[in-house]
């Protein structure tokens, strides 16, 4: 049964120095609020995984809270570069970050083999490419039925897989709708897990074509109005597309991003 | 009324969709183009965002791939990994839409790394996101990009997605089902792959661009189809409709 407490406690419980994160949310429900809160504890040699590492991960990345980072596509959705995130690796600043590099059906595949129970996932992928070449994680694998060639990924296993909902209800079940990406997978493959929602409801309402994740598959509930923004919880917000153009300028030199991180903590 | 090069490159665009053609969106100029053959030619075209929202129809240009507004029209919205595992995998897309921030003479494209050490790049650029997987399962590729020499380079320092390969049979090799990029579109010109060697041919050029122009936008000695087709101009609908669509 998910336990239901403040964003700063949930935190606390779930992420520690070393872990291997995921913070999920394909460009909706992406948990940003959470992201600043694990920059706020001053986590340290984190391991962070997500498909797509905008502007959430460019700020743990400029925080210095990552070792390492395993995804699929890093910029900043219509807008262009992700400056920490390149600094980072260009540079080394603030720390070095060593990268695992994939495409988003091999990311996609790797949270669906972990949710599975399974040690790897087999697809249609990276042929042709220079990915395998650069990322030990890809495999090829002969199908033993047919003999054909295709690709295998290990699955993801997270220590902590975070997410941003809509609602739960006072049991920690958790209701999304909309654009719901990988969130299931990843807190079904996560060793452990937190959910922000938008708001707790007495009861979660039938809503057709939303997903509801059982309180028992969450260790973590945490009420965070708003704590999608910039991105956006369908029902409750729209996407701030002014925010995401005025991140570029305040990524974009070491100096103005340190004033926005002493602003954060 | 006056056009420029990047109106003339997504008013080609938009003609090459067919109407009812199922076509895989990225965001920015294959998006706009898309929505530009909705708006004109295509109404039933079907647009398909890799956030999982197919047959989405929006009203304004989204700036991301997850817009709001993509959801609310979808006829369906699903998940990432039956997105990429149901829906593009087996080959029910018709066009996968690309971008490149280099492509060669086989239209192989690169959206990783510029420079010559992956772990030491000059410029480090997003990713693969959708599109290794696109370029592979869709049943044809059509690539909107601008002409010039840093784009068009003899040799991309990264395979992102696979073109025609090295030539003619590299693609069966890798046993793609897909056919690969039978387009390249400019804002010179246009470019389609040889028949037989699979290398760009510059068979279109636009209104009042040269063949010396593109020649030297190119990093490589440029076939060119004899004589070069001029594209028509936009039409006075296309554009209105285009730059509605900026509003």
């Amino acid at each position: 049964m998910a336990t239901i407490t403040t964003l700063s406690e949930a935190v606390a419980a779930v992420v520690r120095d070393g872990d291997t994160v995921a913070l999920e949310g394909f460009t909706h429900l992406i948990p940003v609020a959470a992201g600043q809160e694990i920059i706020r504890q001053r986590r340290r040699d984190l391991t962070l995984v997500r498909m797509t590492p905008d502007i959430v991960y460019d700020q743990m990345i400029g925080a210095g809270c990552a070792r390492k980072l395993i995804f699929s596509w890093a910029g900043n959705p219509g807008v262009g570069s992700l400056h920490r995130f390149r600094d980072a690796v260009q540079h080394g600043w603030p720390v070095p970050l060593e990268i695992e590099e994939h495409s988003h059906a091999g990311m996609a595949n790797r949270y669906v083999a972990g949710a599975s129970g399974l040690p790897f996932a087999v697809l249609r992928g990276y042929a042709g490419t220079d990915l395998p070449e650069h990322t030990d994680t890809v495999k090829p694998i002969t199908c033993p039925f047919t003999g054909e060639v295709l690709t295998a990924v290990p699955a993801l296993n997270p220590d902590v897989g975070i997410v941003h909902a809509q609602q739960a209800d006072r049991n920690g079940n958790v209701q999304f709708w909309g654009i719901t990406g990988v969130h299931k997978e990843v807190v079904l493959a996560s060793r452990r897990s937190l959910v922000t929602v938008e708001e707790v409801v007495d009861t979660l309402s039938v809503r057709p074509g939303a997903t509801v994740l059982p309180g028992w598959t969450i260790d973590h509930v945490a009420e965070v109005p708003g704590g999608a923004h910039p991105s956006y919880a369908m029902g409750y917000s729209d996407r701030d597309n002014a925010y995401y153009r005025a991140w570029d300028g305040i990524s974009r030199d070491r100096a103005s991003f340190g004033e926005w991180l002493a602003g954060v903590r | 009324m006056n056009w420029t090069a990047d109106e003339m490159m997504t008013v080609a665009a938009a003609r090459a969709l067919h109407p009812g053609t199922r076509c895989f969106v990225g965001i920015g100029l294959p998006s706009t183009a898309a929505n530009l053959a909705r708006r004109t030619h295509a109404p039933d075209l079907v647009l398909v965002y890799e956030s999982g929202t197919i047959g989405a129809k929006p009203d304004r240009l989204p700036l991301s791939i997850g817009d709001g507004v993509l959801a609310e029209t979808a006829d369906a919205v699903v998940g990432v990994p039956e997105m990429f595992n149901y829906w593009l995998q087996p080959g029910r897309i018709d066009i996968g839409f690309l971008g490149a921030a280099q492509i060669d003479r086989f239209g192989n494209i690169n959206t990783t790394v510029i420079g010559d050490d992956y772990r030491e790049p000059k410029v480090r650029l997003p990713g693969a996101g959708g599109a290794p997987e696109i370029a592979a399962s869709c049943s044809e590729v059509i690539v909107i990009v601008r002409q010039n020499s840093r784009t068009f380079v003899d040799g991309v320092d990264f395979v992102t997605s696979l073109g025609h390969g090295h030539g003619a049979s590299d693609r069966a090799r890798h046993n793609l089902r897909g056919a690969g990029p039978v387009m390249v579109i400019t804002d010179l010109g246009i470019l389609t792959p040889d028949p037989e060697t699979r290398e760009l041919t510059q068979t279109h050029l636009h209104p009042g661009v040269s063949l010396d122009q593109a020649v030297d936008a190119t990093g490589w000695n440029l076939r060119v189809a004899d004589p070069p087709v001029v594209t028509d101009p936009p039409s006075g609908t296309e554009l209105s409709a285009l730059r509605s669509l900026k509003e």
